[in-house]
């Protein structure tokens, strides 16, 4: 921006939004460090037992023996891949499926009810069913976080592609279109933003679906740290596997939005 | 002249669980080749339901439509353009990528058929634009850009279903002048779908207009305009204002 050509009041204004930005940026870090310094403090005082509620510095001696072990980054790795196969998957699943739906509207009226329920069904609840028939493999792992965001995403994807003006679609026909033209031209791209949207919501969802996974089918990973952690009272493991997962997830979504602004720009 | 498109007692019904509405009584007529046709009617009588049907988007429910002498088919509908109320441009692609949509489609897609829509962008101002999204357009603009993406498809006949409907009044006048003199110059045979008395007498060489719902042709009257008048200069002649009145008793007969 060129400030020669800007006025004194719109200086002012552009000033004091970067201040307000600054200030809200200084707060989030100021309570993250207040909440640090409080833990520390009082576990040093005596105030709380650090063998149950562990300390910044304890969590950091850990991170630091886990890292040099090379145990933690192998966790981490895993349930990162887990978590990522699985959104991949629930996403082209979903796409698919939705692509059908919409295309047969027979379809659609025969399976609506059966959606409905999976949908509102407690995923958790498949899982111990999932290690019967799979085993307590990476397979289980990867179908529970499916799990937990496949129908919801299905049943948004359609109403999304539902949503598309149908005078559009009169378009296409007018101009000698079929109804792959219009699935092309007009009903993809109109609902790219809305599959972006479920992109968001369903990275935290396959997480959250792939950390079930873990804590009853798998022998790594970090719900498999979290609930050994907690079997052994090794809670700073618990603990540590719980920050991470904060940073993975924020990281995930982070990407995500990336994409998004990616997509504002060049669309 | 032969005709281009012939109605032969054409009905049409909607069907739902809540009973049937007829929407089309026995409409007959024809129009020739090079002819510009207004039709009007009451809200709701079924002018876009007609349109549906002579573009075979919709078949009749008894009766035959031609089309230069032959049934309406998917072999002839090529030849038919439709230029829908709202022009519909994707604000994902540019307004050039927005105007070969047609093309795009129907495969027509080539160095010619670019270079010609290049052309129909400069001669309708838009080419400054053509990189542009369509929201970056005014509303006439985007008509304009609807109308193109029409145009390069070459089709025989133009179906206009209240394309002016959606813009402001003075827009709507310019608009409906500009898109009425560039119809006439590229000597299309056009059918203009219309609520507006005003519009449908300053670009119809002929009005068909009908009853409420089920619709039935009521009338036909055929305007005697000099054919090198724009349809602006067609609003400040006396003969306009006598059409636009007969047209309105026609369409309400109780009034005085």
């Amino acid at each position: 921006m060129n400030h020669n050509h800007l006025s004194a009041a719109q200086i002012a204004y552009v000033n004091a939004h970067k201040v307000h930005k600054i200030k809200i940026q200084l707060y989030r870090f100021g309570i993250l460090f207040l909440f640090l310094v409080l833990w520390e403090g009082s576990t040093r005082m005596g105030l709380v037992d650090d063998f149950i509620f562990s300390s910044p510095s304890k969590l950091l001696l850990c991170f630091c023996r886990m890292t040099k072990e090379n145990t933690l980054f192998y966790h981490i790795v895993i349930t990162l891949a887990e978590t990522l196969i699985s959104f991949f998957l629930v996403m082209v699943t979903s796409l698919l499926v939705t692509i059908l739906l919409w295309y047969s509207k027979t379809l659609t009226e025969t399976l609506d009810p059966y959606l409905v329920v999976l949908n509102s069904l407690p995923k958790s609840a498949l899982a111990p069913l999932l290690i019967v028939w799979l085993g307590a493999n990476y397979k289980t792992i990867i179908l529970t976080g499916m799990s937990v965001a496949i129908f919801g995403t299905i049943l948004n994807l359609y109403i999304g592609f539902r949503e598309v003006d149908p005078e559009k679609l009169k378009l296409i026909q007018t101009l000698g279109g079929s109804k792959n033209h219009a699935l092309l031209k007009v009903i993809l791209p109109a609902n790219l933003v809305n599959i972006i949207g479920l992109m968001k919501s369903n990275i935290g969802l396959c997480l959250v679906g792939v950390i079930i996974g873990e804590f009853i089918a798998s022998k790594c990973g970090l719900g498999y740290l979290i609930i050994y952690g907690s079997q052994i009272f090794k809670l700073d493991w618990v603990i540590l596997s719980i920050l991470i997962l904060c940073i993975i997830a924020m990281g995930l979504y982070g990407a995500i939005r990336i994409l998004e602004k990616w997509y504002q720009k060049h669309m | 002249m032969e005709p281009l498109i012939t109605c032969n007692h054409v009905n049409y019904t909607y069907h739902t669980l809540q009973g049937e509405t007829p929407a089309l009584r026995n409409i007959d007529f024809q129009v020739k080749k090079g002819e510009f046709v207004s039709i009007v009617g009451p809200s709701g009588c079924g002018k876009s339901t007609l349109l549906s049907l002579l573009c075979g988007l919709l078949e009749p429910e008894s009766g035959t439509i031609e089309f230069c002498g032959e049934p309406l088919s998917n072999k002839n509908r090529s030849n038919i353009g439709y230029m829908l109320q709202h022009d519909h441009l994707f604000e994902w692609r540019s307004v050039r990528k927005n105007i070969l949509l047609g093309l795009e489609i129907q495969k027509k897609l080539s160095p010619e058929s670019i270079q010609e829509a290049d052309h129909l962008l400069k001669l309708y101002g838009l080419y400054p634009f053509k990189d542009a999204k369509p929201s970056q357009l005014s509303g006439g603009m985007r008509q304009r850009a609807a109308l193109i993406r029409t145009l390069l498809l070459h089709p025989e006949l133009l179906l206009l279903d209240e394309p002016f409907s959606a813009l402001d009044y003075q827009t709507r006048l310019q608009v409906s002048d500009d898109i009425g003199s560039i119809i006439r110059n590229s000597k299309k045979t056009a059918i203009l779908v219309t609520h507006d008395l005003s519009e449908a007498v300053s670009l119809g060489d002929r009005i068909i207009v009908l009853t409420a719902v089920p619709a039935m042709v009521k009338k036909i009257i055929t305007t005697d305009f000099p054919k090198d008048m724009s349809p602006l200069e067609r609003r400040n002649t006396s003969e306009f204002k006598d059409y636009f009145n007969l047209i309105w008793k026609e369409l309400n007969p109780h009034e005085p």
